[in-house]
């Protein structure tokens, strides 16, 4: 049954005719932005972007949660995992982020404690278990996950288990979108939302980008039908009236879910995050509210002060992250910046550009 | 024999160690040459060429859907040997046992690999067995060594591969890598997938029997999948090798279950599955007749060999786009969101 779902956003007779009528555009060019790492990793994976005209570009925007942590995030995690009563809990993706001449995965091999988790509510057993050790997760990700983060925390109040704590580096979707629309320097013409993010906050954020910047957007899944698709009305709406569509019907709702929004909020409270290339976005970042403050493994460490380091010479992620340029135009893409061996984040993680990119060609 | 673990004692040489080969391993393995016990296993030597591969498995955990350690250490060996041409025939069996390790699951492990060896048509012939301390094993490692005699008239190599030869694969991809994931990981994913571990040798046999030089390399890809393989034979090679996504066999579950932990089938590991470079024009026969044979029933025709995109693999996507598929780096993650 799983598969009838998959297969009807993969028809082959579906895709070629989308294929077809992108193929015939001859409209003014276009600059199409996606926002989520999914979506970057989804479209090179199926090929879309080599059979695009020349007239339509597609480009990515800063969806990946991993690749605009800033490196003083993965600085602190190294400090707390080299701690003897601390077991470091964290999503695949953070391993491999080099900080200096170290990474997570590095210490790991020297025999520090760090643990891979698919969920954060795997953390709550760990604590049982270690009740002489900390158990820390490095929490990190936009709308999609923070609502499951949020429950840990609740579930740990809950059972009373005062030795889970959280790193907090999560960023939120609706300042950075505002930033990008606003920067004529970029000059998106249209957007690709993400799925899952906007599954939890609904829709009513990209009317407000459409009215107040004359940009129209698609929210779309990760099929090849959603993705052809995206772009077939995108092409359609750039003539008219800026409008919002949604694609992805099938899972998000225009009010989205505002339970895990309650539970979202309930939890964290908004702050002046630091996307790494980017900078310091008002209102773009979350962090635990007062009540949870034990929670807090920021209060560890020393000092939490945010600041942006100096990028790796020559690395464009902040460019790239801002849709400014493609991996290819940095001159260390695929030479001094590989998936082994990574300089930015954009190419450690496996939804960054310059990952993709790499990986499909 | 209930509830005996196996303990430093049993490695040690002594009367327990001898308990444990004559009890288990004499027991399960019974051959000629194994059962006059020496330091080796003597035999005549073939003249002309043979084989000689070996293989340590490590693999977590050891019982899963399909099939378990043993029957893996055995068939591994057994589809090295057959993919590089040779008929096996002998192999040896090294076992490093976790003190602690229950005695049970040794026996089921060794009965496993004499069942194994049996359908294959190998005998075991000579062995070793350790035992280490608690946490020094992730309890059992098992190394198998083989031999096999490869024909006079077996030509296999990339030296033979030409622009223009078709990619066969003999049946659905991903299968045990995905098995093994989901009993690892717990997902609480109820799947019915199970590893496709199997003895491949009486399928090549007859293909290379039947169909000779038309075969031009072949190679069983595990660990990493169908796209680690073929990179590894275009690497650096003044060819390239094109796929057709659609046209390569997945089966459904192990999409469903791929699909929704952003996993990719072309790099889950196969344990019951070879790769076959052929002459193109034989390509549509050679496929026939695996689909014909035990462990072929879902041959496919999955692309060519390439003069274009030399030293790389690429692939025609779903939607006709076009993409690389290249090595990983490290190990496949699950999707964050």
């Amino acid at each position: 049954m799983m598969n009838s779902i998959y297969s009807r956003y993969k028809d082959e007779e579906v895709t070629s005719r989308l294929v077809q009528e992108i193929q015939a555009y001859r409209g003014k060019p276009l600059k199409i932005m996606e926002v989520c790492g999914t979506h970057t990793m989804c479209i090179s994976r199926y090929g879309i972007r080599n059979l695009l005209p020349d007239t339509i570009k597609l480009i990515s925007g800063p969806g990946c949660p991993v690749c605009v942590t800033p490196s003083y995030y993965v600085k602190a995690a190294i400090e707390l995992a080299r701690r003897s009563d601390v077991i470091i809990a964290t999503f695949g993706d953070m391993l491999r982020i080099p900080y200096q001449d170290s990474s997570l995965l590095l210490e790991k091999a020297k025999g520090r404690d760090i643990r891979i988790v698919y969920t954060p509510l795997d953390c709550m057993e760990l604590a049982l278990a270690h009740p002489d050790k900390k158990v820390i997760f490095l929490s990190v990700g936009f709308e999609t996950t923070i609502p499951v983060i949020a429950l840990s925390v609740l579930e740990a109040m809950e059972r009373g288990i005062s030795n889970y704590m959280l790193l907090t580096a999560n960023k939120t979707m609706p300042a950075a979108l505002h930033l990008l629309s606003s920067d004529e320097e970029i000059g998106v013409d249209g957007y690709l939302y993400p799925g899952h993010v906007s599954a939890i906050i609904g829709t009513s954020l990209y009317d407000e980008v459409a009215e107040r910047y004359g940009i129209p957007g698609v929210v779309t899944g990760f099929e090849p039908v959603d993705l052809l698709g995206a772009v077939y009305r995108i092409m359609g709406a750039a003539s008219g009236k800026p409008q919002v569509e949604n694609l992805y019907a099938r899972v998000v709702k225009p009010e989205g879910n505002p339970i895990a929004v309650r539970k979202m909020n309930q939890v964290f409270k908004p702050y002046d995050a630091v996307w790494r290339g980017i900078g310091t976005i008002p209102d773009s970042g979350l962090r635990l509210r007062e009540e949870y403050g034990a929670f807090d493994a920021w209060r560890l460490l020393e000092t939490s002060a945010e600041s942006l380091e100096n990028e790796p010479k020559g690395c464009r992620c902040g460019d790239i992250l801002k849709g400014k340029c493609s991996p290819q135009d940095c001159k260390l893409f695929g030479k001094a910046c590989t998936p082994e061996k990574p300089v930015g984040s954009c190419m450690v993680s496996s939804e960054g550009t310059c990952a993709a990119y790499y990986k499909y060609g | 024999m209930s509830d005996e673990m196996i303990t430093l004692a049993h490695g040690s040489g002594g009367k327990l160690t001898h308990r444990l080969i004559e009890g288990i391993f004499h027991r399960y393995f019974r051959n000629e040459l194994l059962l006059e016990a020496g330091d080796s296993a003597i035999f005549s030597i073939h003249e002309g060429r043979m084989a000689f591969t070996t293989d340590s498995y490590v693999v977590s955990p050891l019982f899963f859907k399909g099939g378990d350690i043993g029957k893996l250490a055995v068939c591994g060996t057994v589809n090295d040997l057959a993919v590089s041409g040779a008929v096996p025939k002998l192999l040896s069996a090294g076992f490093i046992i976790e003190e602690g390790f229950p005695l049970r699951a040794l026996e089921a492990i060794v009965q496993s690999m004499a069942e194994a060896a049996k359908a294959a048509g190998v005998s075991i012939v000579t062995g070793d067995t350790k035992v280490v301390q608690k946490g020094c094993a992730d309890g059992i490692f098992i190394n198998t060594s083989g031999l096999g005699i490869v024909k006079e008239d077996i030509q296999l190599g990339l030296g033979r591969v030409r622009p223009g030869d078709r990619i066969l694969v003999t049946g659905n991809l991903g299968d045990h890598g995905t098995a093994i994931f989901l009993e690892r990981e717990q997902f609480g994913v109820q799947s019915s997938i199970a590893s496709d571990c199997a003895p491949l040798n009486g399928l090549i046999g007859e293909v290379l029997d039947r169909f000779g030089t038309a075969v031009r390399i072949m190679r069983d890809p595990t660990r990493g999948g169908l796209a680690t393989t073929l990179n590894e034979l275009t690497k650096g090679q003044p060819f390239g090798i094109r796929l057709d996504e659609r046209l390569l066999p997945v089966r459904d579950e192990v999409r469903g279950v791929c699909e929704m932990l952003g996993m990719d089938p072309l790099y889950m590991a196969n344990e019951g599955k070879a790769v076959l470079i052929v002459e193109g024009e034989q390509a549509e026969a050679i496929a026939a007749c695996l689909r014909s044979l035990p462990y072929g029933s879902d041959s496919a025709i999955v692309g060519e060999v390439t003069e274009t995109y030399a030293g790389k693999v690429h692939m025609k996507t779903i939607t006709g786009g076009s993409r690389i598929v290249d090595m990983l780096t490290g190990d496949q993650l699950p999707r964050i969101c």
